[in-house]
């Protein structure tokens, strides 16, 4: 029987969302390659939770709880997924498309001579093939590639979802076995983003600002909207170069690609580059002066109006109907 | 110290990108080029270090069709030092064939710095970089949004999705920029007039067998247009009945 590694990722001692969602499509996969599925977490977490992993799909859990790994460091790291992904003779090694898996797949494609896709939408199995699929060229076109011998792949986050294939199974907890621990390169210092601020990349739901936002001090308004809502706040490339907003807030084609629920665009236009990023959201709602921008013919609802005026009054409207 | 840079030519954002007869490759014809922006931080950073003295001058290395020299001559407009050009006519989207071909190049040269966009906007692969570190046996710091040398060590600081990291690494390494980092220039008069003499050496190179194969590309579905709620504050209370009752999103 062949083995289809899964490389989990941790936030604050527990799984990030998109575990889930890559614990149980590797175990589709898998079940398509007829391989079974282990899934290897480096930093420490709660046995009991790493074995709920069972639910979703993994047949094993590995567990690398080393000091060393407490703090992210892509060679260390690097080095016990490679190490796992020998001892197991992985066919697929799977990430999430988040910072730590385009950081570490490419990596580990490299030093086991693997084949890559990344930042996959969709995904089949073809005479013992993985055939993939990716957007490209900002997603203007959907390529479909097939990816031939042992590969590793990435999942675009929020596109695939999670479900409990197994419910109630619990996953057998173990070590993972480690190889010696060495990097040229070490951290200096890290600075945890504080803890009430939502990433775009992670946020069910985003309020964007653009240039009609006009003023930093005016995502104020944005931020009571996405308190409401549990929403993270975005921003376009004209607030972000305005100093109104941190470069990470920034969606789009030199931004973050998200897809969310439901994406709020405020004061936006809806150029084709910032279109890049958010095109993947489910449910997209403009609120804009101008009857003919761009995002006014691609938004699924827009209200044609002065932001500052409608802002307040949507609040309190959400406000009320909690 | 010598500083690399690799850099790829891509359409320009605002390209419209038709897909041809084959299904697999894309119409070039009217296409407009440009520098794949990540790759432009990186030539602005490498021009900041020479200009710091910390980089005595600065290569740029570009893989791609013939095409490609528009874009190398571009940097050599921004007065960089020299540009080679890795001619193939081949599409390659596989990453990893693509960092075995740089490497091959890069591991004979003299270099103390490699730098590279974090990612293509083409493929959208965001691989090359940490590959290319993992085959020349150097480290790789990905995403940098500010780059300090000092002696033979660089301090690298990023955004991860959980914080703020500083790093620090030996030279020779590999950063790949992030927006942020710098504000890319535009070529000066005397950067134009001298690139116009300056020669692009050529080499002809041959892909690997690519492990990626790519079997049509399709155009995504179309959302289905849009519908405008109303004018004003007064359409608001309508909005959020549909974004309830319809669309089911909050
Ligand atoms: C290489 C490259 C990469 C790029 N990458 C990105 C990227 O990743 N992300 C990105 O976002 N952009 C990117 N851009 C920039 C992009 O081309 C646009 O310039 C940018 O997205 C515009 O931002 P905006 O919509 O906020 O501003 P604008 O296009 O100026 O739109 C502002 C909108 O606000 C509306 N408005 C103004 N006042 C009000 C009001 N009081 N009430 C209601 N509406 C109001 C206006 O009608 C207008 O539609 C990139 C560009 C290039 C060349
Ligand atoms: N054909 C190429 N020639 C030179 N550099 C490249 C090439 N392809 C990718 N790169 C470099 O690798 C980075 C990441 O590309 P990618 O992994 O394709 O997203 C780019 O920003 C370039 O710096």
């Amino acid at each position: 029987m062949s083995n289809l590694l899964v490389v989990a990722e941790l936030q604050q001692d527990t799984f990030r969302k998109s575990v889930f969602e890559a614990v149980c499509h590797g175990k589709k996969i898998a079940k398509a390659l007829g391989a079974s599925v282990h899934v290897l977490i480096p930093g420490s977490i709660d046995k009991q939770q790493a074995a709920q992993l069972g639910e979703y799909g993994a047949d094993e859990v590995l567990v690398a709880a080393e000091e060393k790994l407490k703090l992210y460091n892509a060679d260390l790291y690097k080095s016990v997924i490679v190490n796992t992904a020998k001892q197991l003779d992985a066919q697929v090694v799977l990430f999430s498309a988040t910072f730590l898996g385009k950081d570490l797949a490419p990596r580990v494609t490299a030093a086991l001579d693997m084949v890559m896709a990344s930042d996959i939408t969709g995904y089949s199995v073809d005479g013992g093939n993985l055939q993939v699929v990716r957007p490209m060229y900002a997603g203007k076109v959907l390529a479909k590639l097939k990816l031939s011998g042992k590969c590793v792949i990435s999942l675009r986050p929020n596109i695939f979802g999670a479900e409990k294939i197994n419910e109630g199974q619990q996953a057998p907890v173990k070590d993972a076995q480690l190889p010696a621990l060495e990097s040229k390169v070490t951290v200096k210092e890290f600075s945890a983003k504080g803890g009430d601020k939502l990433d775009v990349a992670d946020a069910d739901i985003i309020i964007t600002g653009g240039r009609g936002l006009r003023s930093a001090e005016n995502f104020a308004m944005l931020e009571k909207l996405a308190a409401l809502l549990n929403a993270a706040v975005g921003a376009t490339r004209a607030a972000v170069d305005s100093d109104w907003r941190p470069h990470g807030d920034q969606v789009g084609q030199t931004g973050k690609v998200v897809s969310p629920k439901l994406y709020v665009m405020v004061g936006a236009s809806g150029s084709i580059q910032h279109w890049a990023g958010m095109s993947g959201s489910k449910c997209i709602v403009a609120i804009n002066k101008d009857p003919n921008a761009p995002i006014i013919q691609r938004a699924d609802y827009s209200v044609v109006g002065d932001l500052f005026e409608i802002l307040p009054v949507l609040t309190a409207e959400i406000e009320k109907n909690r | 110290m010598k500083i690399v840079v690799c850099l790829k030519q891509v359409p320009d954002t605002e390209a419209n990108i038709k897909i041809g007869s084959d299904q697999k490759s894309v119409v070039e014809a009217g296409m407009k080029f440009i520098i794949n922006p990540f790759d432009e931080f990186a030539i602005e950073e490498a021009l900041k270090k020479r200009e710091a003295g910390t980089a005595e001058s600065i290569t740029v290395v570009a893989m791609g069709p013939e095409r490609t020299r528009d874009a190398l001559r571009s940097s050599l407009e921004l007065e960089v030092n020299e540009a080679l050009h890795l001619v193939t006519e081949d599409d390659c989207i596989d990453g990893l064939a693509v960092a075995k071909v740089l490497a091959e190049q890069i591991k004979s040269m003299d270099y103390g710095l490699i730098l590279m966009g974090k990612e293509a906007i083409d493929d959208g692969n965001m691989q090359v970089g940490p590959m290319l570190g993992e085959l020349l046996g150097i480290p790789c710091i990905s995403l940098a949004t500010r780059i300090d040398i000092e002696g033979d060590k660089v301090t690298v600081k990023r955004n991860t999705d959980s914080g703020v990291e500083i790093l620090e690494s030996p030279l020779p390494c590999i950063i790949t920029c992030e927006k942020g980092l710098n504000e890319p220039r535009y070529p000066s008069i005397r950067g134009k007039m001298k690139a116009k003499k300056m020669e692009i050496p050529q080499q002809n190179i041959s892909l690997g067998t690519a492990g990626v194969e790519k079997i049509s590309m399709t155009y995504p579905e179309a959302r289905s247009g849009g519908r405008v709620i109303g004018e004003g504050p007064d359409a608001v209370a309508e909005l959020v009945r549909v974004l309830k009752e319809e669309a089911q999103v909050i």
